[in-house]
Formats: C-alpha cells, structure tokens, sequence
C-alpha cells in the first residue's frame, strides 16, 4: 500500500468511482497548478471496493461545478490546520457554463468556434441539460 | 418597451409586449398609408443563408411599405461568408451599416449566436434550421386572432412533420402560453415532436395520433404542416413520408363547420387544392398577415411607431 502523507491545507475528494479520477483530474486542469496534486488509483475500499481519491493541497478556490456531472457521488473535505473543517455533498449544477459541448449535429456551435456554451439543468435523474442555443437536450459524458 | 430587442423565440416576448404588435399591426391593416413612411432612412439587412421565398419576400415588402431601405443576401456564396468569415464578424460589420437584421440559417441556434454579437442592432429569426420560427408564431397569432377572436382555450390540432417543423415548435410553445389551450399532434411516428417541446407542456393538454380522421371532428384548428425534404438525410424516407396526410373535402366534411385550416406554407400535397375554396381554409390570408405582423414588429423594434401619433 502507498502512503501519502496528511493533507495540511486544501481540498480531498474523496469517493471518486474507480476510473473516473483521471476525468476529474483533467476537468479540474489541475495539470495547469503549481501547488501539489496527488491523485491515487484503486485504492481498496471497504463500500465501494475500489476507489480514486485527490488531494490538492491549496490555497486556490476550484471550481467543483463539472464534479457532480462527473460522479454525483464523490465527497469533498476541505482542509485547514490539518483538520477537516467542511464536507460537501455535490449536487448537479442548474447551469454550466464552458464545460459541456452541445451533441446536436444540427446545432450551430458545431460549425463556430462558441467557446462557452451554457447548458440549463433539465432532468435531474437523466443529468439532461438544455442547450442555450438549439435547446436540444444533452447528456454529460465523461469521454468529452 | 421593444425598442432595440432582439426576436429570437416566441418567448422572449411577453404576453403584453405580444400583444402590443398584435394591436399595431391591426392599425397598419386598417390604414396602411399611415405608416408608409414611418421607417425613411432606416435600414434592414436580409440575410439568407438559406432559400425562403414568402418570408424573405415579406420582410422585404414589410420595411418597402414601412418606408424603408433593404440591404443583403439571399445566397451566401455571394457574401463574405464563402471565403470563411465567421457569423460574429459578418454581423458585427452588418450594424456598421445597418438598422435592423433578419437572418435565416440552415443551422440551429444561430439567431441566438449572433444576437451576442449585435450591440446596437435588433435581431430577428427568420428560421434557424427545424428550431425556431418566431416571425411565423407571429403571422399565426394575427391569423388565429382575426378568424377566431383570441387564442384561449382552443383545441388546436398540428398536423405533418412534427420533428423538424419550426413553426410548429414556435407556435405550441407560444399557444401554451394561453388559457386553456389544448393541443392534438397528429403526425407519423417517426416525426413525432420532439422530447423538448413536451416537456413544456403540462400532460393533460395534448395528446398524440397517428390518425387525423378520428380527431379532425374535434379541432377548433387545423395547423397543417409540410413534410420537408431538405430535413431527411434519406430520400427514400422522405418519399415514404410525404404524403402521409392529405386534407381533401372528404376529411374536411368531419370538421367543424368553424374550423380554421392554417398552413404556414409552401405546401406541397398535405392539403389537395380542391379545399382551398372552402372558407375554412385560411392560409393564404395568413400569407398576408405575414406581412403586417413584421411591418408591426419592425416598427416596434426599431422605434418608430411613435411617430404616427395619429395612428397609435
């Protein structure tokens, strides 16, 4: 087993589904930080059997908005003094905005370069969101 | 207050501000002359990157009769538009000269991209691919009320290509607006309408068929629709598909003596030419309506209209 020492600072994600840590990692450009990112892979897990988990031990603010499109079911701890002084539970976000791509072949921003697209939360259950422009309805998928 | 807005979808308007364009363009109607100068030296640019003749020729007749000028393109491989430039800087150059712009575009969501672009210069879709046709939503509004006397609780039958037709799409989402407002959406399976535009709607005001002679006896008005071919990658579908539905005297006899027949047009076969001496079949004054309603709308959104005080 690797051992990583304890976050003094920053931000743990914790309960990524296995897989699906690397997703996170390139959604959150944590390659684009200076500050130390590790993130583990399989680790054994007692509920979910395996796990991903990342550590980023940071000052910065993250914009977890694109985590609860990834896995809804991943917890963040926030970390100051070595202590975990606050939990989040994620929930799908009513808007995103620059993080998804409209899957409609007859929507304009396929043929422009559109840079930031809002998408408005349609279907909680489903992850639907609507397009700001065509207002067709799109899945987030982890491969985009 | 619609000066300087953008008209992308039906519901960027509200109620009231519909309303208003409603009550201009029956006084454009009842005196046409009072409003033919109302737009010297204004500009609109017509843009068409797509083929439409009743509604380009409308808009255009539109802002002639309103006194203005007309700038623009009904091809785009004769604009900028063939050596590669980008929608946002072909508008942005357009309000250099320009007032107001119209724009159709094969592709969906364009007239919302380009609205982000415009500063100073209202947009209005002509089209934007099977999405939106608010200029349309528009025309039917006049038309349902001129014949039927208001828009509420109507049981409103929509006929044909309900998958990629864009009047359809603007009108359901603009009637839903109404009170009790009930919709019957006839058409082939494989051109129901579309999840987005269900979801808008509350279950128990619409229902769906496969057969228009069962239902045609309840409808206060038929929205006939085309099947177009330019929407279907396969002509062999197309040609399955477009004659699915005719209206002829023999279904229009099941109908109520009332009933309105509205078609946004061009029609192809979906409605025979023997119905069209019927006076139930209005969609050749709806054509007309066409024209005022966009005379009233770009008066509205130029802000002009004020200056006929005699008229308002």
């Amino acid at each position: 087993m690797i051992n990583v020492s304890k976050l003094k600072k920053g931000i743990i994600i914790d309960h990524i589904e296995a897989g699906h840590g690397f997703e996170i990692y390139k959604a959150l450009h944590l390659n684009d930080i200076d500050d130390v990112v590790v993130l583990l892979k399989n680790i054994p897990s007692k509920k979910m059997k395996q796990k991903d988990l990342i550590k980023i031990e940071t000052d910065m603010q993250i914009d977890m908005t694109v985590l609860g499109l990834i896995d809804p079911n991943v917890t963040i701890n926030f970390v100051k003094n070595g202590e975990m002084y606050k939990k989040v539970k994620l929930t799908l976000p009513q808007v995103v905005n620059g993080i998804m791509k409209c899957k409609n072949p007859r929507c304009i921003t396929q043929y422009e370069d559109v840079r930031e697209i809002k998408f408005y939360l349609v279907n909680e259950e489903k992850k639907q969101y609507r397009c700001e422009y065509c207002d067709a309805f799109t899945t987030f998928i982890e491969e985009d | 207050m619609l000066k300087g807005r953008h008209l992308i979808e039906p519901n960027d308007f509200s109620l009231d501000e519909i309303e208003s364009i409603m009550q201009l363009a029956d006084n454009i109607i009842a005196n046409p002359e009072g409003y033919s100068m109302v737009c010297k030296g204004k500009l609109l640019a017509s843009l068409f990157y797509e083929p439409s003749t009743r509604t380009r020729f409308s808009f255009e007749a539109a802002m002639l009769r309103l006194g203005g000028e007309i700038i623009g393109f009904d091809d785009p491989n004769n604009s900028s538009v063939s050596k590669g430039e980008s929608l946002g800087d072909t508008i942005r150059t357009i309000e250099c000269y320009s007032d107001i712009a119209v724009i159709r575009h094969p592709r969906e969501g364009t007239a919302r991209l380009v609205s982000k672009f415009a500063k100073n210069m209202p947009i209005i879709n002509a089209g934007d691919g099977g999405h939106e046709h608010p200029t349309q939503t528009l025309t039917d509004l006049l038309t349902i009320r001129k014949f039927k006397g208001g828009y509420d609780n109507h049981v409103v039958g929509v006929c044909g290509d309900l998958l990629f037709g864009r009047t359809i799409h603007s009108l359901v989402k603009m009637l839903s607006r109404y009170q009790g407002v009930k919709f019957v959406f006839i058409s082939p399976k494989e051109l129901q309408m579309p999840e987005n535009i269900l979801n808008l709607l509350d279950d128990g005001i619409y229902k769906e068929t496969t057969n228009l002679d069962e239902v045609i006896g309840d409808l206060d008005i038929l929205y006939m629709s085309r099947v177009q071919r330019e929407r279907f990658v396969s002509e062999e579908e197309y040609l399955r598909l477009k004659d699915y539905y005719v209206l002829d005297k023999k279904k229009m006899k099941s109908a109520k003596k009332d009933m309105i027949v509205m078609h946004p047009l061009p029609r192809v076969n979906e409605i025979a030419t023997e119905v069209d001496d019927d006076p139930r079949a209005v969609y050749f004054t709806q054509a007309k309506y066409g024209m005022y309603v966009r005379m009233a709308l770009i008066a509205k959104l130029l802000g002009v209209e004020d200056k006929n005080d005699k008229c308002i």
